[in-house]
């Protein structure tokens, strides 16, 4: 596979398979100044984003927990985060990505996610998983009813199984990006492998 | 068939295709800023290489600026530390940047255009959604994560999957005292907040071909907001002219043969796009956002919409949005407090919007129960107002003017909204806390906001301001 010979020096943890709990947080167009404030955008390291996750729906404005957000409730163990639909959406920052990862989330389930913020879940090993509506609705009421509930996940298969109702969904996910995170990739060696050809279209252009 | 606009673009710069839809696109232009580009640099670091193209690189410091009292040490050392850093980063990397008090500073993508370095037919990218608003040259222009802002540092290309296509027409004329920024506000109220996700967005027809290119650059920029991946618009003659003679743009002959090119640059007239979308602009009014997203804004004359109908997390979505607001479904907009009022930002951060909110208020005084920070978009427009006499016409009606930068549009810096007020912001976005924790955001154009401003609460500037309109 060509891919293998040039993926050495910064290779990333890889993702095949996940049996996992769930962390239902049932709102609608979270943006990513909700899942990480502009506030804690000033670091200059990817260092402590997973504490600022979530940071003004988790805590008030004393720094105490609000106890009725799930992430706050200890009976919602799991690295898979449920969401529902057009999850991502305003501001590029990857710093939201890092914030869902560095937390311990490894997989986010949605009806819609978007763009920009899959393209930097994925370029983070952090897995975004689209499902249908109706799959989602049936994640949220199995959750609500058993908060141990669990999921599972199978990249090469392409499928995410709720293992209570039994039910499976295949998701779809682009095929170089798949290869990425199944073998720990990086995209940068990926693309420095490519200088002949860049040169190339350097010139061309010139 | 023929191709669009944004597929000729897209094609003329793939390097490689790759297996499963993604392409290799050299980039012509990447701007950098100091938030999205350290972690990046650092890669580099550790790598042990440097960028790559540093003479296609362009920085600005913009996100986490002051914008008054720039003559002092920035109070807040993270901040301080980011900004510094920024500079030695481009520095060792032998990238242009423009610091704090550089004359050429100012929000990256006011910048860009302002010194001719965005031009028809590009490709540009940078680590921040709103890169978008340079589509309005006909560039391929899209926001990125810092994974890939590393990326084109190494290798002066990035690896995307191709979006749909989405064309969005507006014809007519726009009414007296309706702005781009209405116009496109009214258009994010239609398809939501997320109609465009996956799709490049085209705008087209003469409504369109009616605006300047500030007010291009307001149109595109706001594509991001109904969750489309850019905006799009075709270079013509008033295109050409902007760019003619601007610091960076190509001379003479030179100059004069990329025109030549650049009107090739449109999308034929038998091109297919995956969905398209058609809007009377004499339908639209001034426009108020409500809400906590883009798309949640009606007519400054309407009514917050009653919910009835919505059901599930939509119902849910709704409620807590307008708690959140302190609003009522059904509620009148006109008479509504405001507080704080915004003239700045890549939206409306321009020359144009500058001299539209000084017409309005001349003559007049700021509402005493008003806070407004105008931020100029650039040390270059910073020094038009002044060359202009807009100052003095500021300052007669009790309106100061800051210094460049992202300011209150994400509040990073310390221009922040308190909690509970309202304040009516030509900028972006009006998510919760977007503008400080609790702060309750409008979003609007410089119409909108003049007449917030010196009435003291929510109201029609066809009305207010009718005598010069």
């Amino acid at each position: 596979m060509y891919l293998k010979i040039y993926f050495k020096t910064m290779a990333k943890e890889k993702f095949v398979k996940l049996i996992s709990g769930g962390v239902p947080v049932n709102i609608e167009n979270i943006d990513t100044d909700q899942i990480i404030p502009a506030r804690f955008l000033k670091a200059v390291e990817r260092k402590g984003f997973g504490d600022n996750l979530f940071r003004d729906w988790r805590y008030d404005k004393n720094g105490a927990p609000i106890a009725d957000f799930p992430m706050n409730q200890p009976k919602f163990k799991g690295e898979i985060l449920f969401a529902a639909k057009n999850f991502g959406c305003g501001s590029s920052r990857e710093h939201a990505a890092w914030a869902i990862y560095d937390y311990g989330f490894k997989v986010v389930v949605s009806s819609f996610f978007a763009d920009i913020f899959k393209n930097n879940a994925l370029n983070n090993g952090l897995l975004p998983i689209q499902v249908s509506e109706n799959f989602l609705q049936k994640a949220f009421d199995v959750i609500e009813a058993d908060a141990s509930a669990k999921f599972e996940i199978d990249l090469v298969a392409q499928t995410i199984t709720n293992v209570t109702s039994g039910i499976s969904e295949n998701f779809a996910i682009d095929g170089y990006k798949k290869e990425c995170l199944i073998n720990g990739y990086d995209d940068v060696d990926y693309l420095l492998s490519l200088k002949s050809e860049i040169d190339q279209y350097e010139k061309a252009k010139a | 068939m023929g191709k669009t606009l944004f597929d000729k673009v897209w094609d003329a710069h793939v390097v490689r295709q790759l297996d499963g839809g993604r392409s290799v696109i050299y980039i012509d232009r990447h701007y950098i800023h100091e938030v999205t580009s350290p972690v990046a640099f650092l890669g580099l670091r550790n790598r042990g290489i440097k960028v790559a193209r540093p003479d296609k690189t362009t920085g600005t410091a913009d996100h986490n600026v002051p914008t008054i009292n720039r003559n002092l040490q920035i109070a807040d050392a993270q901040s301080r530390d980011q900004l510094a850093m920024f500079e030695s980063n481009c520095a060792d990397n032998n990238v242009e940047h423009f610091g704090l008090n550089h004359p050429k500073q100012g929000v990256v993508h006011i910048v860009g255009p302002e010194l001719g370095l965005t031009q028809p037919g590009m490709t540009i990218v940078c680590g921040d959604s709103h890169t978008s608003t340079h589509g309005a040259f006909g560039a391929v222009a899209f926001g990125i994560g810092t994974s890939e802002v590393e990326m084109v540092f190494a290798s002066q290309c990035i690896m995307q999957p191709k979006p749909k296509t989405m064309r969005i027409t507006i014809s007519g004329k726009l009414d007296k005292g309706v702005t781009a920024k209405d116009m496109v506000l009214y258009v994010i109220s239609q398809i939501s907040a997320s109609g465009g996700t996956g799709h490049f967005i085209e705008f087209a027809g003469d409504t369109v071909r009616a605006l300047s290119m500030e007010e291009r650059m307001t149109v595109c920029n706001m594509s991001i907001e109904c969750g489309a991946r850019g905006g799009i618009i075709a270079p013509d003659k008033t295109t050409f002219d902007y760019v003619r003679g601007r610091e960076r743009a190509p001379k003479g002959a030179e100059f004069d043969a990329k025109v030549e090119q650049w009107k090739g640059l449109f999308s034929d007239a038998d091109a297919k796009f995956d969905t398209e979308y058609s809007f009377d602009a004499a339908k639209i009014d001034p426009q108020i956002t409500y809400g906590t997203n883009p798309g949640m804004g009606v007519g400054v004359t309407g009514s917050i919409p009653t919910g009835e109908g919505l059901v599930g997390s939509d119902k849910i979505s709704f409620d807590k949005s307008l708690e959140y607001m302190g609003f009522l479904a059904g509620d009148k907009l006109i008479g509504k407090r405001v507080d704080y009022v915004f003239l700045g930002s890549c939206t409306n951060g321009r020359i144009e919007d500058f001299r539209q909110f000084a017409a309005a208020i001349k003559g007049r005084k700021k509402a005493d129960n008003i806070t407004a920070w105008l931020v100029p978009g650039s040390r270059q427009v910073e020094a038009q107002i002044k060359a202009e006499g807009l100052y003095e016409i500021f300052k007669a009606a009790g309106f100061e003017v800051r210094e460049p930068g992202c300011s209150a549009c994400l509040a990073m810096n310390d221009d922040k909204v308190p909690a509970g007020m309202y304040s009516v912001s030509t900028s972006n976005r009006n998510f919760e806390g977007r503008q400080g924790p609790g702060a309750r955001t409008m979003l609007a154009g410089p119409l909108v906001a003049a007449a917030a401003a010196v009435c003291g609460t929510i109201q029609d500037p066809r009305d207010v301001f009718k005598d010069i309109l």
